[in-house]
């Protein structure tokens, strides 16, 4: 019988090779790469050394990045970032990235080529699935659990089931990876894939770069998924080729392989889609959006909007025009290096020009932290991936979610639009 | 295991802001903790539960947020197990390693009611309400050795102890 990707990949890590990776199985495995931040980081340092912990099994596994609470936006974020500064120093953690010298999590490993296709990813942070666009199979684990990996170089999965999702069709203009999977929620709800592997397939993939498959496997995790993973193409094979320091093994799935269900969507007919308050299942296409809905700001970044693709099409927007004047605009890249390649591309020097803030790269305002956090009764269209009550703030704020273009057109008409209305 | 208590009803997709509200993440006192637990959505519920009582809850439980002080609160607060249709996966996973055990049983969900006597064998997956029998899905072996040990922390100091002594 054949396999899917997870199947595949979590065969290719386990322990006891004589173990069957079969849906619904617990298997012992070792991962390739543990990621922590500085809001999950400290906790699981704790359970560290509460397992009688002072060696970190391997040390080049382990990534530490700064970005929750970067720049610290008070003395108690200052802690958690000192926490992660010392524990890095003490065990000798090479990946360890600071302020100014890195980004957010999600966005940064895959660039400093630290992950790559066939890859097992364990993160402390619940999208840690976004790691899915690079053909790796990347999942949210608990933070004693992280630790027990610093400890053991191993850890448990139950295996998963998986579901296909079969694109084809040429996208339609102003459509993203966001779009597809806000289309992917509004289909399944909140926990519709629960556990489950959500894998991306067939010749409508090519129409999304890199980038844009951030955006689709970042908000598995919000369909409950236990991981997404694009299929490996040329696009893929170039990336890895170019950017990543560790073998890697691009990993497709069997054409006879088993999925819990299968899904068949057309790019053509595809529409940008927006996530309601206060959930992300919540989704209608933009069109559906009665006119009116006045915006407070507009946030454009996050792990896996936050990215160059992402920059441009806001930029392809923006040029040429003014932000609304009672709209406030923030937008912030996801990287240094994505920062700094805005920069040489004229981008930021746009995004200034047309009255938007432009900030180093952090988490801040996306789980409602700091750098833009809202008040009460305020209304906000972001490029995010949850709206829950209180996430970007107070409790009493509103916020949509789709993706960058549609954020940038509403940012100039200061009400949630279409862009291909401005 | 065997755990004995009472029936603590809840629903669907309970979310884990709801359970322990951002603001009191940097509390590191399981006492401190437990107070705070469901604090604005269910008002009563840390002054009803008993120690030994378990939740029986709908789909999805522990949705939303992956942060571990919801299952370690509700730890702290004395509930010794929780049944549900299913399970968010972080909530599971970080529950296991803290040493909660979760059931799951869509057919206890639905027949369970508020205050019943229960009683669970994660082993075996029976469960009976008030004497009568159900089935549950036993905790695999494995995640049944961790929850054993109180959770993943003694499992892990085992683990590294028998590892030396075969090095030596
Ligand atoms: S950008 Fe937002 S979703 Fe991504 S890791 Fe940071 S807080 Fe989480």
């Amino acid at each position: 019988m054949g396999q899917t990707i997870a199947e595949k990949i979590l065969e290719r890590h386990l322990i006891d090779d004589a173990e069957r990776v079969e849906p619904g199985r617990v298997v012992r495995a070792k991962v390739d790469f543990i990621l922590f931040n500085d809001a999950n980081g400290p906790v699981a340092f704790r359970h560290f050394a509460n397992m009688g912990g002072t060696k970190v099994a391997v040390p080049d596994k382990v990534g530490l990045v700064c970005d929750h609470f970067a720049p610290a936006p008070s003395a108690a974020g200052a802690h958690m970032l000192r926490d992660m500064r010392s524990f890095a120093r003490d065990k000798g953690i090479k990946h360890f990235f600071d302020v100014g010298k890195g980004g957010i999590e999600h966005t940064l490993i895959p660039e400093m080529g630290l992950i790559g296709p066939g890859d097992l990813v364990a993160g402390g942070d619940s999208h840690t699935g976004t790691a899915g666009a690079y053909n790796a199979f990347g999942t949210g684990m608990s933070w004693a659990g992280m630790a027990a990996i610093m400890m053991i170089d191993e850890t448990w999965f139950r295996v998963p089931e998986s579901m296909r999702f079969h694109l084809h069709g040429k996208k339609a203009p102003y459509v993203t990876g966001k779009d597809v999977i806000l289309k992917c929620l509004q289909d399944l709800g909140v926990d519709g894939a629960l556990y489950r592997s959500m894998e991306f397939g067939g010749p409508g993939i090519a129409e999304f770069n890199i980038d844009e498959r951030m955006g689709i496997c970042n908000m598995v995790v919000e369909a409950g998924g236990k991981t997404g993973i694009v299929e490996a193409d040329e696009q893929t094979e170039a990336w890895a080729k170019a950017t990543c320091k560790r073998p890697y093994t691009l990993t497709n799935a069997d054409a006879d392989a088993e999925y819990y269900s299968r899904h068949d969507y057309d790019l053509s007919k595809m529409v940008p889609m927006v996530a309601k308050p206060y959930s992300p299942d919540n989704v209608v296409p933009v069109s559906e959006i009665k006119p009116g809905v006045k915006l407070d700001q507009v946030y454009m970044g996050n792990c896996a909007n936050g990215t160059i693709s992402d920059l441009r099409q806001i930029a392809s927007v923006l040029k040429g025009r003014k932000v609304s004047k009672w709209t406030r605009v923030m937008i912030v890249p996801a990287t240094q290096k994505i920062y700094r390649q805005a920069m040489a591309e004229g981008l930021i020097d746009q995004f200034i020009e047309a009255g938007a803030a432009v900030s180093t790269p952090t988490c801040g305002a996306c789980f409602g932290g700091h750098n833009g956090a809202l008040d009460d009764g305020e209304v906000a269209f972001a490029t995010i991936n949850r709206n829950f009550k209180g996430r970007a703030g107070h409790a009493g704020a509103q916020v949509y979610l789709g993706n960058s273009y549609v954020a940038a057109a509403s940012a100039i008409a200061g009400e949630i639009i279409d862009p291909a209305k401005l | 295991m065997i755990y004995k208590g009472n029936v603590q009803k809840l629903g669907d997709s309970v979310d884990t802001d709801g359970m322990i509200a951002g603001r009191y993440l940097s509390i590191l006192n399981p006492a401190e903790l437990a107070k705070h637990i469901f604090e604005e959505t269910i008002p009563d519920f840390a002054r009803r539960v008993k120690p030994g009582d378990m939740i029986v809850a709908g789909k999805n439980f522990g949705c939303g947020s992956g942060r571990e002080q919801a299952p370690f609160g509700l730890k702290a607060l004395g509930i010794s197990c929780i049944v549900a249709t299913s399970f968010s996966r972080t909530f599971y996973r970080m529950a296991i390693d803290l040493g909660l055990p979760m059931v799951v049983s869509p057919e206890v969900a639905a027949a369970a009611s508020q205050g019943q006597n229960i009683e669970v064998d994660t082993e075996t997956g029976e469960v009976k309400l008030d004497g009568k029998s159900y089935k549950a899905e036993p905790l695999p072996k494995f995640i049944q050795e961790i929850i054993d040990m109180g959770g993943i922390t003694d499992w892990v100091k085992k683990e590294v102890a028998a590892r030396a002594k075969a090095a030596a």
